[in-house]
């Protein structure tokens, strides 16, 4: 059912997926200012707001970089780079349509690996400068980890069970009738919380929390800045995009072509979570990981039970 | 070709940062010269043909070396390497006895008559994989199984000197546990 | 990738974390050298499936518990530092030979 793409996506992929989340930061600083400023008046001001994150790109790329002193620049400088190639790693497995650039049989897992790596990024960018406050962002983003992992993990593998597969593209092949969200509810809400928390964003933001004065991103400026700031939108839009061909059918839809329903049904979900972070506060990570290890890890552990005797019935 | 290029690449690397390991100053770095080494090492093992494997030694690693430098930061005398100093002991020895047993090691590897390869690899060998730890080698897993849970168990009670009498009282009839990080106030 | 070549990667691997868990004085750095020994296992139980028995799975069962040994390992270290941290501030492995008294 689902092919690999030709080679130039692979070229391709990095920069489809900026363009994303160069979107997704322009809605998000759209919402953001008519929550703060009331509605816009005009189209003109509306995509005056819309590119606010893309003047903020430019203003840092001629930002003169900060130094700090006894810095460990290597340390630094490999995790603010390890950030955006994380997420274009995972994003080599999502399937636009029914087409990815790769479709590896252990694609789920391969997907669940890199999006690690960030715990590496995010530390590492914390650990360089020498600074409190950033390796103060660095160790909460471990926290967060550790919290989110454990019922993350049982979600997507409890959409793997389902479809008896490691496959991405054999996944969305056995949605064809009915989506995984309609009979996974629990798994679905986990692993959207939890892409939220990997993606440290909104309501998970802790680790470049305001109060540790932008944490683990306080002591970067310039282009160091831009590259970490720009990975994590990057990977806020892959590990939603990975909820369409886990949990939303992928690329079946009736009518239109695969590739713009993947495209829409991603748009949705962005919509949700951009919708959320406004309604939700920054949750502190020794109350999430309680609730993530006495209620979320039970739940999902029941959901992956409940596909397992489906499975077994089928 | 474009493997064998790929396997050398792997190869001297997983070898290099092994061994850096042990050379940097910096508790960070030689955390992440070891997570290095074992991301080649397991980028060896997907290269073999065991993609599933190789995935979780990546992700296995990621988290394990995450978690290591956090343990490293805490528990060293001299965690950025900014005053450089020795803390080894028993080098001459320890380096004559590994370079006597890679020696060794090498003279056997070259040496032993290897048997010919028997049979082919499964189509799919994480499914070989899966049917083996659910079948012939149930065993294996149930053991590994007990030896995580027990690994949780000793580990919280080696690494928690609190127990219910220092939360909840001498006659465990406090109503709020006095903890110094709130969270699971239930009995 | 020729056997020989891969077993020789996992003599090296092996090695240099023998020779880091010899010479570390810190606990922490003494299970960095255990990690690169098995890191060098696993390598060898790959090339052993690999070019010798790749029909049955019983060196893929071998790197399962390899990987297991070394979260285990890691887990029990770590409990193990923490806990004599907290009793005598003891970090090192020549200080806790007081221990035996």
């Amino acid at each position: 059912m689902s092919e690999t793409a030709p080679l130039w996506a692979a070229a391709v992929l990095p920069f489809a997926l900026l363009a994303l989340a160069a979107v997704t930061a322009g809605c998000g600083a759209a919402v953001s200012a008519a929550a703060e400023r009331g509605p816009a008046g005009s189209a003109r001001e509306l995509t005056s707001r819309a590119a606010a994150p893309l003047r903020e790109a430019l203003r840092l790329l001629v930002q003169q970089p900060r130094t700090t002193t006894a810095a460990d620049g290597a340390l630094r400088r490999a995790g603010v780079a390890l950030l955006p190639t994380a997420a274009v790693l995972a994003g080599a497995v999502l399937p636009l349509g029914f087409r990815s650039v790769t479709d590896p049989g252990v694609g789920i897992v391969w997907f669940n690996a890199m999006e690690v790596l960030a715990w590496a990024a995010v530390w590492l960018t914390g650990w360089g400068p020498n600074s409190a406050l950033s390796l103060t962002g660095g160790y909460r983003f471990l926290a967060q980890g550790l919290a989110y992992e454990l019922p993350h993990m049982l979600a997507i593998t409890t959409a793997a069970l389902g479809a008896e597969s490691l496959r991405v593209g054999e996944v969305v092949a056995r949605q064809e009738g009915l989506w995984f969200a309609l009979w996974m509810p629990a798994a679905f809400a986990v692993y959207l919380l939890s892409a939220v928390a990997m993606a440290f964003w909104g309501p998970f933001g802790h680790p470049l929390g305001r109060d540790a004065a932008g944490g683990a991103a306080a002591e970067l400026g310039g282009p160091a800045r831009l590259v970490l700031l720009g990975g994590r939108w990057t990977l806020l839009v892959v590990a939603a995009g990975f909820a369409v061909p886990l949990f939303l059918g992928g690329g079946h839809g009736p009518l239109l072509p695969g590739w713009l329903w993947t495209l829409l049904k991603t748009a949705a979900v962005l919509a949700v979570l951009l919708a959320v972070r406004r309604a939700l506060p920054a949750v502190r990570m020794e109350r999430y990981t309680e609730f993530a290890w006495t209620v979320l890890v039970p739940l999902t552990l029941l959901q992956a039970l409940a596909v397992a005797v489906v499975v077994l019935n089928r | 070709m474009l493997e064998h290029a790929l396997f050398w690449v792997l190869a001297v690397l997983a070898a290099a940062a092994g061994v850096m390991v042990f050379r940097f100053d910096s508790m960070a770095r030689a955390t992440y010269a070891l997570l290095t080494s074992l991301l080649c090492a397991g980028g060896v093992v997907m290269l073999l043909g065991l993609d599933y494997l190789g995935v979780v030694i990546l992700l296995m690693m990621t988290v394990e070396m995450a978690l290591m430098a956090v343990f490293m930061v805490m528990y060293m005398m001299n965690p950025a390497g900014l005053m450089p100093m020795s803390m080894l002991h028993n080098t001459k020895g320890a380096a004559v006895l590994c370079g006597a047993v890679f020696a060794a090691l090498a003279a056997g590897i070259l040496l032993a008559p290897w048997p010919a390869r028997r049979g082919r690899p499964p189509a799919d060998p994480t499914h070989d994989l899966g049917m083996s730890l659910m079948g012939p080698h149930m065993l294996t897993m149930m053991t590994l199984g007990m030896a995580l849970f027990a690994t949780i168990v000793g580990t919280v009670v080696l690494a928690t000197r609190r127990g219910r009498y220092d939360r909840f009282g001498d006659d465990l009839k406090a109503r709020r546990p006095d903890d110094p990080v709130p969270g699971g106030g239930r009995r | 990738m020729t056997l020989e070549t891969l077993l020789l990667l996992a003599a090296a691997l092996f090695s240099t974390g023998l020779f880091g868990a010899l010479t570390q004085q810190s606990v922490v750095m003494l299970m960095m050298g255990l990690e690169l020994m098995l890191g060098g296992l696993i390598v060898a139980a790959a090339a052993v499936w690999h070019h010798i028995a790749p029909a049955g799975a019983d060196g893929q069962v071998l790197i399962v518990l390899a990987v297991t040994v070394m979260a285990v390992e890691m887990a029990v270290g770590f409990a193990v530092v923490t806990a004599l941290f907290r009793a005598q501030e003891i970090d090192m492995t020549d200080m806790a030979a007081e221990l035996k008294e």
